[in-house]
């Protein structure tokens, strides 16, 4: 493929993609609701997700306080650690690792699930049922994913700052009190909510992309595979992209 | 024994034909699959659509169902033009019209019972839980297999999904049921089994069927027309025993 092909690939992509998500829109306020099915996917993407989700919060903590030490110590700040760390984790680390370990747990599934139901015909079968698999399937998933991805990722937000306090005290002395009330005294406002709003769109576009991959799924098992692996590497890429936005748009509107 | 132009309007003065197609067209890119196609189903009849692999035939019916837009023609499914029909109308539409898919199709993340009952729960709402209940059960007995009731669909052998796919379609009562290929893929003992089953079936409900098949000891048993479908369009049609007469080589083919 040349390079004005690929481009053509990818345009047709980004438009099919968007008119999914724009099917989205439409279904989302039609009845009949399928409550249940939400409900599972809510236990199954959120509640399933969390021990992963805590671990990795819990390390980043760590790792990035003993990583940052050193610099602070030379510059004689280390009692700035951690404000230094919450802001951090608060406003990018905490967002965008949580949804990118997100993205590879979550978009890979639901890329695979929908796309073998694709391939064995559930889909159709569902279809000719006269249910609507698209609210079934697709409305309940990207809902779940929107929803449980910012309650994610403050836990995760959480438990990161747990691992710094931990990481603070391998080398030092201090109480959690301290540590807590200068974690409050430097966020703002402005730290925490453009992140968290920024968050349901890592939920959304990761479930959309997740469904889209899974139900135009081609056929034959690598179709699946395929699928699903398209999915974690379009969604991962697309949250940076998302994050690139948001930080734009809170520095235009001065919310910084 | 060559083909008759067959009459589209009506077959018998007394009954108005429960399916009947005009001119289908049907391609995919250069590959014309269908063309010129006319078939017409009467009220209580079991007809075969008869190919070989590739000739079309789960195109036909998926068509029929509008799983796939034909490109051109008319399909009337008990007196409506399918191919007119808004998304409402077609689910209805749908309701009637049980489809028995070449794969089974059955919902693998459910257990049996689940996959019974999905079907009923989306269209009477108004049902209770006791009835449901009993149409399962009746279902499940209808094929046979009431012990499967909370099995999952991968625990079952090859002829148990079939007759499990079959329960699946019957819990709605459809007037009219379309079989792809519902004994491919089975030894002949099961063969026989579930085309036993397909003949009780439609005395027990009085459905009309649209079988598709190349397994002529399923079609003797089952069919009381057949259709040979032949590079897109109805080649031959006549009954069982007519066509095994036949002089034509093509025809020849199937019956050696
Ligand atoms: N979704 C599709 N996209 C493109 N081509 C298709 C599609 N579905 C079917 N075809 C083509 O249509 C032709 C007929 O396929 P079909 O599945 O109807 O065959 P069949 O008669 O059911 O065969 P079999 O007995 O093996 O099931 C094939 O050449 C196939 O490649
Ligand atoms: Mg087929």
């Amino acid at each position: 493929m040349n390079t004005s092909e690929n481009t053509k690939a990818f345009f047709t992509e980004t438009g099919a993609i968007s008119s999914f998500a724009a099917r989205f829109f439409k279904q989302v306020y039609k009845p009949r609701f399928e409550l249940n099915e939400f409900i599972r996917q809510c236990y199954v993407i959120g509640y399933q997700s969390l021990p992963l989700i805590g671990l990795t919060g819990f390390i980043m903590g760590l790792v990035l306080t003993i990583q940052l030490r050193p610099s602070l110590t030379e510059y004689g700040v280390e009692a700035q650690l951690p404000s230094m760390i919450s802001v951090a984790v608060f406003r990018e680390l905490g967002p965008v690792i949580t949804a990118l370990i997100f993205a590879g747990k979550i978009g890979s599934s639901i890329g695979a699930e929908l796309g073998s139901m694709r391939v064995t015909e559930q889909i159709d079968a569902m279809e000719v049922s006269g249910t609507n698999p698209f609210k079934y399937l697709v409305v309940t998933r990207v809902l779940a994913t929107t929803l449980m991805l910012p309650i994610l990722v403050l836990l995760a937000d959480a438990i990161a700052l747990y691992g710094s306090y931990l990481g603070v005290n391998i080398r030092g002395n201090t109480s959690f009190s301290l540590f807590y009330t200068q974690v409050t005294g430097i966020l703002e406002f402005g730290d925490v909510l453009p992140a968290f709003i920024k968050t349901f769109f890592f939920g959304f576009a990761i479930g959309v992309i997740g469904c889209y991959k899974g139900y135009h799924s081609r056929k034959g098992t690598e179709g699946v595979g395929r699928s699903a692996n398209m999915a974690v590497v379009i969604s991962s890429v697309t949250v940076f992209v998302i994050d690139l936005v948001a930080v734009q748009v809170t520095d235009i509107l001065n919310l910084n | 024994m060559l083909p008759e132009p067959i009459p589209v309007v009506k077959a018998k003065a007394t009954a108005e034909p429960v399916i009947a197609i005009h001119e289908l067209a049907k391609s995919f890119g250069d590959n014309q699959v269908l063309a010129h196609f006319d078939l017409v189903l009467n009220q209580g009849e079991n007809l075969v659509v008869l190919g070989k692999s590739g000739s079309g035939k789960s195109v036909l019916i998926k068509c029929i169902i509008r799983l796939l837009e034909p490109d051109s023609g008319s399909i009337q499914v008990l007196g409506e033009n399918i191919v007119d029909l808004n998304e409402e109308a077609l689910d209805r539409l749908r309701v009637k019209i049980g489809f028995l898919f070449q794969g089974n199709a059955l919902y693998d993340s459910m257990t049996v019972r689940q996959n019974l009952e999905f079907p009923l729960r989306r269209h009477w709402m108004n049902v209770s839980q006791g009835e449901v209940d009993g149409l399962v059960m009746e279902a499940l007995d209808n094929v046979g297999l009431e012990e499967t009731l909370d099995m999952m669909p991968e625990e079952l052998s090859g002829g148990m999904r079939k007759r499990i796919a079959l329960a699946r379609t019957l819990i709605l009562k459809p007037d009219i049921i379309l079989y792809d290929e519902p004994t491919t893929g089975l030894d002949p003992i099961t063969g026989k089994e579930i085309s036993e089953l397909m003949i009780e079936v439609q005395h027990k409900y009085k459905t009309s069927s649209l079988i598709i098949s190349h397994d002529m000891k399923c079609i003797r048993r089952t069919a009381d027309r057949i259709i040979v479908l032949l590079d897109g369009r109805c080649y031959a049609e006549g009954t069982y025993a007519e066509l095994e007469r036949s002089s034509d080589p093509q025809v020849k083919n199937f019956f050696e």
